[in-house]
C-alpha cells in the first residue's frame, strides 16, 4: 500500500505548483467566462452562455480568429522552412562555426520581447531602413510601410519563433542514421532528392513537435502584434487584454481566451493525428 | 578480363595516410575481399571506390572508365552498410524500389524487379513491413536487395555481417556466396572477420596500415601467408626461429630440441609459421619438440591446446575425433613435418 503511495506522495511538490499556477487560473477564465456583465452593474455571478453567443454570432469576432490563425499558420509555415533548412545547414557544418552559429540562431530568445519588437518597429516605419532599400533601388516608387500589417507581425514573429524549430528539428536530425543518406546517394539521388526523400520524412517528429510549440506560441503571442499590429489589427490575445483591462468586460474576454485554446488545441491536435499518420513509422 | 583496377590508390588525412599507394585489379564477377585489423584503410578504400571519400593520389577505372570526376550517385555502384541504412519511413518495397525510381525505371517494370530482389533474397512475404519490425537478418536482406536491384556494376560490401550473431552471420555467408553466384554482380567485401573473408571470397586482399600486404585466393593465403602478420591474422599460427641442425648423418631443421628432417624441403632462412592444425602429439623422438601442456580448451569439434616448451608456447589443434588428447600437465612431444614449416617475413 505505501509501496504504491509513493509516486503520488514524492510528485505532491510538482502537482501543487502545477495544480496552483495553471490549472486554477484556467478553470477560474472558465468560469469567468460564463458570468454576466453589466455596463453599470459590472460583473455578475451567473451562468450564461451569452459571451459565446456574442462572439459566435458578430463577424468582428470572426475577423480576429481569422487574422490570428491566419498569421499563426504563416509563421508556422515560414519557420518551418526556414528552421528545417538552418539546423540541417548547421548540423553539416564543421565545429567552431557550428557552435557559433548555433548561438547566432538562439540570439532572438536573448533579448526582450519589448526591445526586439521596437527594433523592428525602427526597420519597418515608412521612413525605416527597409522602406528607403527598396526606394533607393527602386523597387518601389512610394516609401512602404510594414508597420501594423498582418506581414510586418508575421515578420517579427517568425523572426523570435524559428529557434524553437531549429532546436525540435535539431534533436531530430541528430538522431538520424548519417548512412542513409550516403545510401540514397550510392543510389543514384541527387542531393536534393536526398533531403526531399530521405532527410525530411526522418525529421518528422522534429518538424511536427516544432510546428506545434511556433503555431500554440504564434497564436497566442501578445507583445509584437501589440506594438507591430497597434491598435487596428487585432489578434485575440490582444482582443482579450482589451476586454480585460479597458472595457473591463471580464467575461467576454475570458470567452475570447477560452475560444482560442480550444481551437488551438483542436487544430494541433487534427495536425498532430495526420502526420502521425502519413509518417507513423519514423514515430517509435 | 579486368574490370575494375585500382592504381595507386591513396588517401592521407593530414599526416596519417589510410590508404597508402594500393593497387589491385578486379576481374569480371569475382568476389574480393579487403581483410584487415580496424584502422588498416579497408573501409577508406571502399569509401573512395563508393565515391563517398576523395582519393589523395591514384586512379579508379571501372571498365576503362576514369570514376575521378564521377559523383557517388553518378556511379552506379550498389552498397550494403554495417548498420544497414534502410530508409526507416520506407517499406521493404519502397526501399528496395527507391534506386529504381531514381533511375526512371517504369512502374511496372520497377514492381516487378522488386518482386524478383526481394524473392531473391527470401523475403516476399514482408514487402509490406517497416525496417523498424525486422530482425537484424530481415533487415540485412532488405539492404542486399536494395543495393542489387539496380544492377550495380560493383556491389560494395561495408561489414555486412558483422551486426549478426553467430550462427546468422554463418547461414547469411552462405547464402551471400550463393546469391552472388547467381547473380554474378562483381563484389568488393570489405571485413575484419577472417573466416568470413575465407569463406566468401574468389581472393583476398590482406591490408595492414594502408598496405596490401597479401593478394592471394583464400587457400594460397592460409597456407602461405606472405608475412608473419598474415599468418597471425588469417588464423592461427605458431612462429619458429630455425636453426640448421646435423643428425643421423643428414641435414635437419632445428627447433628446440627437435630435429626435423627435411625430406626434400629447402632450409628455411628466416622465422617460419606452423599453423596448429598441423601439429602432431607423438611418442619421444629426436625430431619431437617436448614440452608440458599447460590447457586445453574445449571447442565441440576440435580441441586448442596450449604447450610450454623450450621455445616458448605452442598452440596445437586437435580435432576431436577419437584419439584422446593429453591431460593438462602431462608431458607431451609435438611433432610436425618439414613441408608444414612456411617461412614468412618478419613484418
Amino acid at each position: 500500500m505505501a509501496q504504491r503511495a509513493n509516486p503520488w506522495l514524492l510528485s505532491t511538490p510538482a502537482i501543487l505548483v502545477y495544480a496552483t499556477f495553471l490549472v486554477v487560473p484556467l478553470a477560474l477564465v472558465f468560469l469567468i467566462s460564463f458570468f454576466n456583465f453589466e455596463f453599470y452593474g459590472g460583473i455578475q455571478q451567473a451562468f450564461t452562455w451569452e459571451n459565446y453567443v456574442d462572439i459566435l454570432t458578430d463577424g468582428y469576432y470572426y475577423e480576429i480568429y481569422a487574422r490570428t490563425f491566419g498569421v499563426a499558420a504563416g509563421v508556422t509555415l515560414a519557420c518551418l522552412v526556414l528552421g528545417t533548412a538552418e539546423a540541417y545547414v548547421l548540423s553539416r557544418m564543421a565545429n567552431p562555426w557550428k557552435g557559433l552559429f548555433l548561438m547566432v540562431v538562439l540570439g532572438p530568445l536573448l533579448i526582450s520581447v519589448v526591445v526586439r519588437t521596437l527594433g523592428w518597429a525602427l526597420l519597418f516605419g515608412s521612413t525605416g531602413l527597409i522602406s528607403q532599400a527598396l526606394l533607393a533601388l527602386g523597387l518601389v516608387s512610394s516609401p512602404v510601410s510594414l508597420m501594423y500589417s498582418n506581414l510586418g507581425v508575421g515578420i517579427a514573429l517568425t523572426h523570435v519563433l524559428v529557434p524553437f524549430m531549429v532546436i525540435a528539428v535539431w534533436a531530430s536530425l541528430q538522431r538520424i542514421n548519417p548512412s542513409t543518406e550516403a545510401a540514397a546517394l550510392s543510389l543514384g539521388a541527387s542531393q536534393f532528392t536526398v533531403i526531399r526523400r530521405v532527410i525530411v520524412p526522418q525529421v518528422m517528429p522534429g518538424i511536427l513537435s516544432g510546428s506545434i510549440m511556433v503555431f500554440a506560441m504564434a497564436a497566442s503571442a501578445f507583445a509584437t502584434p501589440a506594438i507591430v499590429g497597434g491598435r487596428r489589427l487585432k489578434t485575440v490575445a490582444t482582443a482579450a487584454y482589451d476586454e480585460f483591462l479597458n472595457t473591463l468586460n471580464w467575461p467576454l474576454g475570458a470567452a475570447l481566451a477560452v475560444l482560442l485554446l480550444l481551437a488551438t488545441v483542436v487544430v494541433l491536435l487534427a495536425a498532430n493525428r495526420m502526420v502521425e499518420r502519413r509518417y507513423g513509422a519514423v514515430f517509435n | 578480363m579486368t574490370y575494375l583496377v585500382l592504381n595507386g590508390l591513396t588517401k592521407r588525412y593530414g599526416d596519417t595516410t589510410a590508404v597508402d599507394s594500393l593497387d589491385l585489379s578486379v576481374e569480371r564477377g569475382e568476389f574480393v575481399s579487403l581483410l584487415g585489423p580496424s584502422g588498416c584503410g579497408k573501409t577508406t578504400t571502399l569509401q573512395m571506390i563508393a565515391g563517398f571519400v576523395e582519393p589523395t593520389a591514384g586512379s579508379i577505372v571501372l571498365d576503362g572508365r576514369d570514376l575521378g570526376r564521377t559523383p557517388a550517385n553518378k556511379r552506379g555502384l550498389g552498397m550494403v552498410f554495417q548498420n544497414y541504412a534502410l530508409f526507416p519511413h520506407m517499406t521493404a518495397a519502397e526501399n528496395v524500389a527507391f534506386g529504381l525510381e531514381m533511375q526512371r525505371v517504369p512502374k511496372a517494370e520497377r514492381q516487378a524487379r522488386v518482386a524478383e530482389a526481394l524473392a531473391l533474397v527470401g523475403l516476399s512475404h514482408l514487402a509490406d513491413r517497416h525496417p523498424a519490425r525486422m530482425s537484424g537478418g530481415q533487415q540485412q536482406r532488405v539492404a542486399l536487395a536494395r543495393a542489387l536491384v539496380i544492377r550495380p556494376a560493383v556491389l560494395l560490401l561495408d561489414e555486412p555481417l558483422s551486426n549478426l550473431d553467430a550462427k546468422l552471420r554463418e547461414e547469411m555467408q552462405l547464402e551471400l556466396r550463393s546469391i552472388q553466384r547467381t547473380v554474378g554482380t562483381t563484389t568488393i567485401l570489405v571485413t575484419h572477420d577472417q573466416s568470413e573473408a575465407l569463406a566468401l571470397s574468389d581472393r583476398i586482399v590482406v591490408m595492414n596500415q594502408g598496405r596490401a600486404v597479401q593478394v592471394a585466393d583464400p587457400f594460397s593465403a592460409y597456407e602461405d601467408p606472405a608475412s608473419r602478420f598474415v599468418g597471425g591474422f588469417l588464423g592461427k599460427a605458431n612462429v619458429f626461429t630455425p636453426q640448421p641442425g646435423q643428425a643421423g648423418g643428414e641435414a635437419r631443421v632445428r627447433i628446440g630440441e627437435a630435429h626435423i628432417p627435411l625430406d626434400g624441403a629447402a632450409m628455411p632462412a628466416g622465422p617460419v609459421i606452423v599453423r596448429p592444425e598441423k601439429i602432431l602429439f607423438s611418442e619421444p623422438a629426436l625430431c619431437a619438440l617436448p614440452g608440458r601442456l599447460k590447457a586445453r580448451v574445449f571447442q565441440g569439434n576440435h580441441w586448442l591446446c596450449q604447450v610450454e616448451t623450450s621455445v616458448g608456447e605452442v598452440l596445437v589443434i586437435r580435432q576431436n575425433d577419437g584419439v584422446p588428447v593429453p591431460q593438462e600437465g602431462a608431458d607431451v612431444h609435438l611433432r610436425w613435418r618439414a613441408q608444414d614449416m612456411r617461412a614468412v617475413d618478419e613484418a
